[in-house]
């Protein structure tokens, strides 16, 4: 017997609202299922049970917030424990601004058992559906559940186009859709659906606001930045992507990421996290990719073992990535525990970015946008691709001498692009 | 295809990657990734979302002459399959 409780999915979260059940009490649940969907102040996030066991009790009604750590639901079965924490650290000891359900010390404190790399759970993961009130099921992307939430729609009197309801349907359904107004109409000062989606919008500031004036607070940061000649890998890539189907094609992005996930698992001071007055290294390489929202927002889920993935593996696995960061169809193993963070501002962005890093973690990679460059070669001028490739790190951890060889790995990582291409089993 | 049709292809894949924007307030000869915000995933995407629904295969070292809606267009109406 035991509880499935509010996963903490981000150092940020202290509550989340559960917006929808996926099971029902008698229903067995196995490890990797997603079971609920919860609303953080950031998203909509499918939240996965790492036990196997049968529901007993639901605990929580949809529409509820409780604190990090509340129980959601009561679980019977062989060794069943909690996500809680997912596969990254454990929440904090901070002061909460609401008094915890009476929290078990042991359970908040001691770290989850190991799970299984979630790769291998895709397969028997639960679609997102929940059931009509004839026994059918509905599907419903997250980003549409909490829209639903928001604007008091029963998921279940909706009608979805092409099979699963979006946010439009949602939308349709309240009668605040956008395209509901007519054209040739004065607008309102506030469109019927606006105060909910600023107010997600302000939550969400305020979340960001608040975890990086607690990195600025507690993690002594240092700086460093090194300039990288992207000429090999710029190269390289062309060179690759020039047989390619678009769908095939691979990104600098990508690229890059791989470069700093296999840099940073020889450099156990750069990955982990530090909980508790304790730094604790993580043996696997689960990459944060800060994701701009459209409209504003910051989102870092992870992709995880990236230090082992191909390119070819991990190139598919980002877009898909981003892509439901943006949409709101993240899973709380994702959420809860990348080991440390990139941030590439990319193509449009600006040359260089000193990172604020993500508590617990304890170190931060950023990229600036490729720029040509005049630069000395071998005693003459040459014209290359530049890269200016930034750490944030904590002193807590490591000193700028260590934080120097990671940026060196990075950059040696880059030089040699062919030997990023591969995956190790 | 002309490239009224093809533009308008080209449009509604814009439109359903960055849904915030309206086309019509943007200048269409200019870079779609600054003036639409479109990261180089977004780009590849749209890349990708034009070879499936007209047959156009863009390679990378046509990048430069397809970077705004304009470009596009153009390059897809003269390459498109008959």
């Amino acid at each position: 017997m035991g509880d499935f409780r509010m996963p903490s999915l981000g150092a940020d979260m202290t509550e989340g609202t559960l917006l929808e059940w996926l099971v029902h009490p008698g229903d067995v649940v196995h490890r990797g299922d997603i079971i609920a969907v919860v609303d953080t102040s950031k998203s909509a996030i499918d939240v996965e049970v790492f036990e196997e066991g049968r529901v007993v009790e639901l605990l929580v009604q949809p529409g509820t917030t409780v604190p990090v750590g509340a129980p959601l639901a009561r679980l019977d079965g062989v060794g069943v424990a909690t996500d809680e924490g997912g596969r990254g650290p454990q929440p904090e000891a901070t002061p909460k601004p609401k008094p915890k359900p009476k929290p078990k010390p042991e359970e908040t404190l001691t770290p989850a058992p190991s799970p299984v790399p979630p790769a291998k759970e895709a397969a028997r993961r639960a679609p997102a559906a929940q059931q009509h009130r004839d026994g059918s099921h509905i599907a419903a992307s997250p980003f549409a559940r909490r829209r639903a939430q928001e604007l008091g729609v029963d998921l279940s009197t909706v009608v979805g186009h092409g099979g699963v309801i979006s946010v439009a349907d949602v939308e349709a359904a309240a009668g605040s859709g956008p395209s509901e107004a007519p054209p040739e109409s004065v607008p309102p000062a506030q469109p019927p659906s606006a105060p909910a989606a600023s107010d997600h919008a302000a939550a969400m500031r305020q979340a960001i606001g608040a975890l990086m004036a607690r990195s600025k607070r507690e993690i002594p940061h240092y700086y460093l930045q090194t300039t990288i000649d992207m000429s090999a890998a710029l190269d390289w890539l062309s060179g690759l992507n020039a047989e390619r189907t678009v769908a095939e094609r691979v990104l600098p992005a990508a690229l890059l990421l791989k470069a700093v996930a296999v840099s940073a698992r020889g450099m156990p001071d750069m990955n982990g996290f530090f909980v508790d007055g304790n730094f604790r290294p993580q043996d696997h390489v689960h990459v944060g990719v800060a994701v701009s929202l459209r409209g504003g927002g910051l989102i870092a889920p992870a992709l995880h073992d990236a230090d082992l993935a191909s390119l070819d593996d991990l190139m598919p696995r980002m877009k898909d990535l981003v892509q439901r960061a943006r949409s709101g169809r993240l899973r709380s193993s994702e959420m809860s525990d990348p080991t440390l963070t990139v941030t590439n501002l990319g193509e449009q962005g600006a040359e260089l970015v000193h990172g604020v890093i993500y508590p617990p973690q304890v170190s931060l990679v950023g990229f600036g946008r490729i720029v040509e460059r005049p630069i000395a070669v071998q005693g003459m001028l040459a014209v290359r691709p530049l890269l200016v490739a930034t750490l944030a790190a904590d002193h807590r951890v490591s000193d700028g001498h260590r934080g120097g060889l990671f940026l060196a790995a990075i950059d040696a990582a880059l030089q040699s692009p062919e030997n990023l291409q591969g995956g190790t089993s | 295809m002309n490239v009224d049709e093809s533009r308008s292809v080209v449009a509604g894949l814009v439109e359903q990657i960055a849904p915030d924007v309206d086309l019509t307030s943007i200048d269409p000869e200019r870079d779609m990734r600054r003036e639409v915000d479109l990261d180089s995933l977004d780009f590849q995407t749209l890349v990708e979302q034009v070879a499936e629904a007209t047959g156009v295969e863009i390679p990378e070292t046509d990048y430069p002459q397809v970077r705004s809606l304009t470009g596009m267009s153009e390059y897809i109406a003269a390459h498109v399959p008959s």
